[in-house]
């Protein structure tokens, strides 16, 4: 018989059973649905975040205190204060890092802020002048950090939106002085609302020159961070190099094993962050393809009382000449079509519906949210679907196929 | 097709009973035998068997001068197919499928060529005179024309032998009159070898000879001298 004879056998078995066959997908539906949303979804927060981290830009260094741990008994090493500031002024020096356009030295760190009664918890950044541009920070209305106010450890601060209006309860609070730590502090400037779609969150945070954060609200000599900006991005390979060579001669390193601070460019960043959301939405993925499992059980469910329910139709089938491959083929393709069938609807539903979220979300919170349709997650949900379809089907349909024809048809 | 010395019998645990007792004879292409018996008398077991849907116990059966238990299952299949044309007591139609795609439904194995298949079925649905209820569905059709349907579907591979089961069994007396009258026409206008099963001799005088069945032996084997026809003798 050929091959579309036996299609076209199956697809009238299923239409006659419309409202059962569609019940029976139902479970393949979500099953693919779920890992097309999980997928897709999971894309659309990795493009997001990977976003922000280049828009810290590719020229960015960061140097992080302490040994970076090579084993679970090296967490320890990374809790130092090895970054200081005769490192700071080494690292200015063209001499040593010809191509460093700016050096940020950074602390950071909670606090709890002051004003009229009001208090705030603010996670507050210490830098210097070059702060504002690296992280796109300028305030509106105000005026950024300047050299004079590192020089001289000025009482200045910038508040994040969030920040100034949780404090002020609505009035400006441009000129104010807030109280952090005991000490007051002159508002400098404000920064218009970033939203929640940035690495930092800027509109509970305020920001103030170092000297200031390090002498008054944190008490510590050395820096949590040093960001170094590279000229231009062909430059950030050797200007890596340099940074490595500036700080163990000052060090006194000579085994790079032993070096007491790390070193993390963009794409070190970029390509551990994508591992870890890679990793996540596998997983996730995998605990929806579950459900296709549970999704084919339904199936097998199904098909096994299709066939008792249609064991006189099978029956009559073989005594009009069907053979037994006729009868194994008819239910494994009426199995297998179900399943295709769900499996497509499933990738129109899971690709509709992760449609549908990344409007809410890009346009509802503000976010750089991007739609992906999960090409080969598609691919892979057909596939499942489909094995699913020819292994579960398989039991019901050799079932069916080795029924002697006259008991099948005195099947009551 | 021959039998000699046929048995059937069948097994549930430890007791085996003896259906069919060792039955002997020859039904000859284009003849139209009733087999009669009461109720347990292994009429439906010797026409599955003669029908290849059972297997035999003991004895020979030959079809086409070929013992029945030579075949394989595939040849079985091809038989069932092309050769034999059932009508069964309870109709067995498939429900919410149409007339035409009823009687189609040997069509789907018989490998002939999909354009032939409008063709033959629509025929054979002129046969047995429905043209008119070609597009409905079985739940709308009378017990009598059911029965029709499933003539046209045994007919529509134009099979050597129609094997009818009781096929008035489950009709009123009018409506069985034309279902004979059906069958009898296929034998004497198309020449079809017909092999009926009823326990009624009304039913069973539209056939040329009757083979009597009592406990599963051969009681009586005799020709009708006076053959029904629309309900009256043929003189």
């Amino acid at each position: 018989m050929p091959f579309y004879h036996a299609i076209r056998i199956a697809l009238a078995g299923l239409k006659t059973n419309k409202t059962r066959s569609a019940l029976t997908i139902l479970g393949i539906v979500i099953g693919v649905t779920a890992i097309i949303m999980v997928v897709s979804l999971g894309q659309g927060a990795q493009n997001l975040i990977l976003g922000q981290i280049e828009g810290l830009g590719a020229r960015v260094v960061g140097i992080i205190p302490g040994r970076q741990p090579k084993g679970p008994t090296d967490i320890l090493a990374t809790l130092t204060a090895s970054l200081k500031e005769r490192d700071f002024i080494a690292l200015q020096r063209k001499e040593n890092v010809p191509h460093a356009q700016d050096v940020i030295p950074l602390v950071f760190g909670s606090e709890t802020a002051y004003y009229d009664g009001q208090t705030y918890r603010l996670t507050i950044f210490g830098g210097n002048e070059a702060m504002a541009d690296i992280y796109n920070a300028y305030p509106e209305p105000g005026r950024t950090i300047t050299i004079d106010d590192v020089r001289g450890g000025a009482d200045v601060v910038i508040l994040g939106k969030t920040a100034a209006d949780e404090l002020s309860q609505g009035q400006s609070l441009l000129g104010e002085r807030i109280k952090i730590k005991g000490r007051n502090f002159l508002v400098i400037g404000i920064l218009p609302e970033k939203g929640a779609g940035s690495l930092i969150n800027f509109d509970e945070s305020a920001f103030m020159p170092y000297t200031t954060a390090q002498r008054y609200i944190f008490g510590i000599k050395y820096y949590n961070r040093i960001i170094v900006r590279a000229d231009s991005e062909e430059n950030v390979a050797s200007t890596v190099e340099d940074v490595k060579a500036t700080l163990r001669e000052l060090h006194g390193i000579t085994d790079p094993d032993k070096d007491d601070f790390g070193i993390e460019t963009q794409a070190d960043t970029l390509e551990t962050v994508g591992t870890i959301l890679n990793t996540l939405t596998v997983f996730l993925a995998m605990v929806a393809a579950i459900s296709l499992v549970v999704g084919g059980v339904g199936i097998m469910n199904i098909m096994l009382v299709s066939v008792t329910d249609r064991t006189r139709e099978i029956g009559l089938r073989k005594a009009l000449g069907a053979t037994n491959r006729n009868i194994l083929t008819q239910f494994l393709l009426e199995a297998i079509i179900l399943t295709g069938i769900g499996g497509i609807v499933g990738i129109l539903l899971g690709a509709g519906l992760s449609f549908a979220i990344s409007l809410v979300i890009s346009n509802v919170f503000g976010l750089a949210w991007t739609f992906t349709f999960p090409v080969g997650a598609a691919f892979l949900g057909i596939l499942i679907s489909t094995v699913v379809g020819l292994i579960f089907g398989l039991y019901p349909a050799r079932k069916a196929s080795y029924m002697s024809p006259i008991d099948a048809l005195r099947h009551e | 097709m021959e039998i000699r010395n046929l048995t059937k019998s069948y097994d549930e645990g430890e007791v085996s009973t003896l259906v069919l007792r060792g039955l002997d004879f020859k039904i000859e292409k284009g003849e139209f035998v009733a087999v009669m018996g009461p109720s347990g008398s292994g009429k439906s077991t010797l026409l599955h068997i003669l029908g290849f849907l059972e297997k035999q116990s003991g004895g020979e059966y030959l079809f086409e001068n070929k013992q029945a238990n030579e075949y394989s299952e595939d040849e079985i299949s091809r038989v069932r197919n092309k050769k034999i044309g059932f009508v069964f007591q309870s109709f067995n139609l498939l429900a919410r499928t149409s007339v035409l795609e009823n009687v189609k439904l040997p069509l789907l194995y018989s490998g002939l060529k999909e354009e032939l298949w409008d063709g033959l079925a629509r025929e054979a649905i002129e046969a047995v005179g429905l043209t008119h209820r070609i597009n409905h569905e079985p739940s709308q059709l009378s017990g009598g024309e059911k029965q029709r349907v499933a003539i046209a579907r045994a007919l529509v591979n134009n099979p050597e032998v129609i094997f009818a089961d009781e096929p008035t069994g489950n009709l009123d007396s009018k409506s069985g009159e034309v279902v004979m009258e059906v069958i009898q026409k296929l034998h004497n206008e198309m020449g079809h070898t017909v092999i009926l099963i009823t326990h009624e001799t009304y039913t069973a005088e539209y056939a040329e000879r009757i083979i009597r069945l009592r406990d599963g032996m051969a009681e009586s084997d005799t020709k009708v001298l006076n053959r029904r026809t629309r309900g009256a003798f043929i003189k």
